[in-house]
C-alpha cells in the first residue's frame, strides 16, 4: 500500500504541475505594455561602446542625444539642446541645452554633466576613455575625430546650459553624427557607479527607463513620466528576444507581441492579408552593389563599368532573388536628403552594354574574377554568393566570363579590404548618421591629403570633380546649399559607375493594427517611441 | 569511495587541457582576422590595429594560448569579444537555464520512460505494450528540432495553451537569484514566477526529453522482462508477496542498473540537444550562447562555453558512477 501511495503522489504532482502550467494567461500585466520582438539580444546598452542594431533599438528608447532626429526622418532637430548655432567658418558649434531635465537617476542634465559623459570620447586622460577599452566598438572617433591624428574636437562648457564644440576642420555632418543613438548621453553618475561600464545598467534622459535585462530573453523598460518631450503613451516596453522568425510571426498573430522588428519577405502577404496586422515598409538606409576595381584591369575604363550596369536586370533580380524586398539603386538611397530625383537606375539594356564594351575595345567580351561571401548581411539578406551567380549569368550574355571564388566572411573582409584585388566583389553599406556624406564620401571619395582611397572606398574610385563637390558640401553649413551639392555629386557618381549599383534593402516592420503613432525612421532605430500608443 | 571521486576529479584536468588545445587552435585555424570581423565592413586601419593590439591578436598564437591558459587557471576566461562582459558572467547567465532545462527533460524522460517501460513489461504483448512501444519507436526516431517545432505549433500556435518560447514573462520583474527562474521563484516563494517559468518550461523539456524517454522506456521494458523471468521473482511470488511489491521492490531495483547507465549516456545527448531546443524555444541557455558566439567568432566565449560544457559532462558521468554504488551494493570502488 505504501508503494501505491508513492506512485499516487508522483502522478498527482505531475498533474498539478501540468494544471499550473496550462491554466490561463500569465499574471496581470500593467495597463499598457508594448512588446517588440527582436531576433538577437543587445550586447550592451552604453551608447558610446556598441554599434549593433539590437543594442541601438533598445538604446534609442532610453537615451537622448545632444540633438535628435526628427520623427520619421534623418534630418536633425532639437534634442537635449533646444537650439544651436554654427560659426561662419563651419568649425564652431554652440548648443543651448534644455533647463529642468533630469537623468533617470535624478542627476540634473546640464552642460557640465553632458560634457562629463562626452569627455569619455575625446579625452585620453579620462579614466573611462572609451577607446582605451578592450576591443570596443565605438563611433566616438567617427563623430569627434581621432586623438592620435590630432583631429579631435575641442569641447567647452561655456555656462551651465551652453556647450561648445570646436572642430579642426569645417564638417557639416558633425551635427548628424551627434544625433546618432551611439552618441546618446549617459548619466555620468551611472558611469562612475559602475566603474566605467554601465552597459548593463543604462541611465539616460529618454522617454523610457531601464528596468531589467534577462540575458537572451528580454529587456524591460518603463515609461519616464517626466520626459521633456511629453509623457509616453504606453506604460511599458518589453523587447523580447526571439531568434526564430516563424515563432516571431506566430507571436504577433497571437498578440503576444505587438511589433516585429523585421519581417522576412515570405511573410509580407501573411501580414497584409490579416486585418489585425499592419506592414510598415520603406527603402532602407543601405546600399548593395558589385564593386569593380576602378584602378585595375578593364574597369579603369568607365564605359566598361557603365556597360556592366546596363547588362544586369536589377528589377528581375529584386523580384527573383529578394522577393521584391528591395528597391533598385541609382547609387544613393532615396530616403536620404540630397538624393537626385532626376537620376534613375541604369535600365536593363543588353544592346547598349555590348555597344559600350565594343567602344572600349572589348567587342568579344573579357574574362575576370569575382569574390563573394555566403553569409547574409543587413544590406544583403540573401548573402553574396547567390547575387554573384545571378550577376555572372547576366554578364555572360554580353561576353563577360567570370570565375567566382567564395570566401568565408572573415577571409573575405581581409582580401576585400586589405589586398589590391582585381575584377568584381560583392559589397554594401549600412548608413551611420543619415548624412549624405556618409554614403557619397565614405564609399567613393579619394583622400587627397593621403593620396589614396578612403578606407571604405574599396573600389578605389577617384574623380577630382566629385571629390571637390564633397569637400565643398562638408564646408557648407546651409542645409539647402548642401542638398544641391550632393544632388550634383549623386549625378556624377551615377555616371561614373564605380559599382554595379544593385539595390537598397527595404526596412520592413510589422505591428498590430491597434498600434498607433509608430513611424519608421531611415536610421532604422526605435526613435520617438513616446508617440506610440495602443488603442 | 572518496579516493575514487578524488581520482576521477583529478582526471578532469588532462581532459580539459586536451579540450582547451582543440578549441583554441581550432578557433584560430578558421580563416579571417577577428579584429576585422569585429569591425565588419566599417572602421579604419587605425581601429584595426587598436583592436588587434587590445585583444592580443598581434602576438604569436602560442603566446596567446599560454596567456589564455594562465587566465583560466586563475578562473579568468577573459572578456567576450561580442559583448565585452566577462566570459564567466555570460556563462553564469546561461548555465542555470540549461541546467534547469536538462534536469526538467531528464525528470520527464525518467518518470515517463520508466512508467511506460514497467507497465509494458508487466503486461507483455498486450495492447498497452504494443501501443506504447510503437509510440516510443516514433519518439526515438524523431529528432529534437522536429519534435520541438511540432509541439510549438500545436500547443503554442494552434491551441495557444502555452507560450511560444522564452523563459519567463517579461512583465513580471523577475529578480535573479540563481538564474534558473523556476528555482528562483520557489526560493522567493513567488508563485507568479513559478507559474510563468513552468509554463515556459513544459514544451522544451518534453521536446528535449522525448528521445531519452523513448530510449529509457525500451530499455526499461526489456530489462524488466528479463528480471521478471528470473528465479527470485518466482520465489517472491511463491511466498505470497503482492504483485505490486514484487514489481516495484524486487524487480524494478534490479532492472534499474542498465537504465541508469543509459541515463548517463543520455546526459551527453541532452546537453547537445539543448543547443537546438534552446534555439527553437528562444531559451537563453548555454547552447544558444555557444551558437551565437561561434557565429560571431567570439573565441574567448566559445573556449569558455566548451570548457564548461566538457566539465559538466565529465562531472555528470561521475555522478552516474557514484549512483551505481547506491543502487547495487555489490559495486565497490577502490
Amino acid at each position: 500500500m505504501k508503494r501505491v501511495s508513492h506512485w499516487l503522489v508522483l502522478v498527482s504532482l505531475a498533474a498539478g504541475l501540468l494544471a499550473l502550467g496550462l491554466g490561463g494567461p500569465a499574471g496581470a500585466q500593467p495597463q499598457k505594455t508594448l512588446v517588440i520582438a527582436i531576433g538577437a539580444d543587445q550586447t550592451g546598452l552604453d551608447p558610446q561602446t556598441v554599434q549593433n542594431n539590437e543594442s541601438g533599438f533598445v538604446m534609442s528608447t532610453i537615451f537622448d542625444s545632444v540633438v535628435n532626429y526628427k520623427p520619421g526622418s534623418s534630418e536633425v532637430g532639437p534634442g537635449l539642446a533646444e537650439s544651436w548655432t554654427v560659426s561662419a567658418d563651419g568649425k564652431v558649434f554652440t548648443f543651448k541645452l534644455r533647463r529642468g531635465v533630469k537623468f533617470h537617476d535624478g542627476t540634473p542634465m546640464n552642460a557640465r554633466t553632458v560634457a562629463d559623459d562626452l569627455d569619455r570620447a575625446i579625452n585620453p586622460n579620462n579614466p573611462c576613455y572609451v577607446l582605451a577599452r578592450k576591443g570596443v566598438d565605438t563611433y566616438d572617433d567617427f563623430t569627434f575625430g581621432s586623438v592620435t591624428d590630432n583631429t579631435v574636437a575641442k569641447m567647452d562648457v561655456v555656462d551651465e546650459y551652453t556647450l561648445r564644440f570646436t572642430l579642426p576642420d569645417a564638417s557639416a555632418p558633425f551635427l548628424s553624427s551627434l544625433a546618432m543613438t551611439w552618441q546618446g548621453i549617459m548619466s555620468p553618475a551611472a558611469t562612475k557607479q559602475y566603474n566605467c561600464d554601465a552597459s548593463q545598467h543604462p541611465v539616460g534622459t529618454g522617454p523610457f527607463k531601464f528596468v531589467e535585462a534577462v540575458r537572451n530573453d528580454h529587456i524591460t523598460l518603463d515609461a519616464n513620466p517626466d520626459y521633456w518631450g511629453g509623457r509616453p503613451k504606453v506604460d511599458r516596453i518589453i523587447f523580447k528576444i526571439v531568434p526564430e522568425s516563424a515563432t516571431r510571426m506566430l507571436m504577433l498573430e497571437r498578440n503576444e507581441v505587438q511589433i516585429l522588428a523585421d519581417v522576412p519577405p515570405s511573410d509580407y502577404a501573411r501580414v497584409q492579408n490579416n486585418k489585425a496586422l499592419q506592414l510598415y515598409k520603406q527603402p532602407g538606409l543601405t546600399i548593395l552593389g558589385v564593386a569593380m576595381s576602378n584602378d585595375l584591369g578593364p574597369f579603369k575604363d568607365r564605359r566598361v563599368r557603365q556597360a556592366m550596369n546596363y547588362a544586369v536586370d536589377k528589377d528581375a533580380i529584386n523580384q527573383g532573388l529578394y522577393a521584391g524586398a528591395t528597391t533598385a539603386s541609382q547609387g544613393m538611397p532615396p530616403v536620404l536628403w540630397g538624393y537626385n530625383k532626376g537620376v534613375a537606375p541604369y535600365p536593363y539594356d543588353v544592346a547598349r552594354a555590348k555597344a559600350l564594351l565594343a567602344e572600349a575595345g572589348f567587342p568579344n567580351g573579357l574574362s575576370t574574377d569575382m569574390m563573394v561571401y555566403a553569409n547574409p548581411r543587413g544590406y544583403n539578406p540573401i548573402g553574396g554568393a547567390k547575387l554573384g551567380e545571378a550577376v555572372q549569368g547576366y554578364l555572360a550574355k554580353v561576353g563577360i566570363n567570370i570565375k567566382i571564388t567564395q570566401y568565408e566572411w572573415g577571409a573575405y573582409l581581409d582580401r576585400f579590404r586589405h589586398q589590391p584585388w582585381e575584377g568584381f566583389a560583392i559589397t554594401g553599406w549600412s548608413g551611420d548618421n543619415g548624412d549624405p556624406d556618409n554614403f557619397l564620401g565614405d564609399l567613393f571619395e579619394w583622400d587627397i591629403a593621403k593620396g589614396r582611397a578612403r578606407t571604405n572606398n574599396t573600389s578605389r574610385h577617384h574623380d577630382p570633380a566629385y571629390d571637390r563637390l564633397l569637400r565643398d558640401a562638408r564646408r557648407t553649413t546651409d542645409q539647402a546649399k548642401r542638398e544641391k551639392l550632393y544632388e550634383q555629386a549623386n549625378k556624377l557618381l551615377h555616371d561614373d559607375a564605380p559599382w554595379i549599383f544593385m539595390n537598397h534593402t527595404n526596412q520592413v516592420r510589422a505591428a498590430r493594427a491597434n498600434v498607433k503613432g509608430f513611424l519608421l525612421n531611415p536610421l532604422q532605430m526605435f526613435f520617438h517611441m513616446e508617440l506610440v500608443s495602443l488603442e | 569511495m572518496l579516493k575514487f571521486i578524488r581520482r576521477r576529479l583529478l582526471q578532469l584536468a588532462p581532459v580539459l587541457l586536451g579540450v582547451s588545445v582543440l578549441v583554441f587552435f581550432g578557433m584560430h585555424l578558421i580563416p579571417g582576422d577577428v579584429a576585422q570581423l569585429l569591425l565588419g565592413d566599417k572602421g579604419t586601419e587605425a581601429d584595426l590595429q587598436r583592436i588587434r593590439h587590445q585583444l592580443g591578436l598581434d602576438r604569436p598564437v602560442y603566446v596567446q594560448y599560454v596567456r589564455f591558459l594562465a587566465g583560466v587557471l586563475r578562473g579568468d576566461f577573459g572578456i567576450s569579444i561580442r559583448t565585452r562582459q566577462p566570459v564567466m558572467w555570460e556563462i553564469g547567465q546561461a548555465l542555470p537555464v540549461t541546467v534547469q532545462l536538462s534536469l526538467a527533460a531528464l525528470v520527464f524522460a525518467v518518470v515517463v520512460g520508466l512508467l511506460i517501460g514497467v507497465l509494458a513489461a508487466r503486461y507483455p504483448r498486450s495492447a498497452l505494450d504494443t501501443g506504447s512501444m510503437v509510440g516510443v519507436l516514433v519518439g526515438v526516431s524523431m529528432p529534437v528540432f522536429w519534435t520541438g517545432i511540432l509541439l510549438l505549433l500545436v500547443f503554442g500556435g494552434m491551441l495557444g495553451w502555452l507560450p511560444l518560447g522564452g523563459i519567463i514573462d517579461g512583465s513580471l520583474e523577475y529578480r535573479r537569484i540563481t538564474g534558473a527562474p523556476l528555482l528562483d521563484g520557489l526560493v522567493a516563494g513567488n508563485w507568479t514566477i513559478v507559474r510563468s517559468s513552468v509554463r515556459h518550461l513544459v514544451l522544451p523539456a518534453v521536446a528535449l526529453g522525448s528521445t531519452a524517454m523513448a530510449a529509457i522506456a525500451r530499455m526499461g521494458r526489456s530489462t524488466m522482462l528479463d528480471v521478471l523471468g528470473l528465479d527470485f521473482i518466482r520465489t517472491a511470488r511463491a511466498k505470497g508477496l503482492a504483485e505490486r511489491r514484487v514489481v516495484s521492490r524486487h524487480a524494478l531495483r534490479n532492472a534499474l542498473l542498465p537504465v541508469v547507465t543509459l541515463v548517463g549516456l543520455q546526459l551527453g545527448l541532452l546537453l547537445s540537444g539543448a543547443v537546438l531546443t534552446e534555439t527553437i524555444f528562444a531559451l537563453p541557455g548555454l547552447g544558444r550562447l555557444a551558437i551565437t558566439s561561434v557565429l560571431a567568432r567570439d573565441y574567448p566565449m566559445v573556449q569558455g562555453v566548451v570548457l564548461i560544457a566538457a566539465a559538466v559532462f565529465v562531472v555528470a558521468n561521475l555522478l552516474v558512477d557514484v549512483l551505481y554504488v547506491y543502487l547495487d551494493p555489490r559495486i565497490r570502488y577502490e
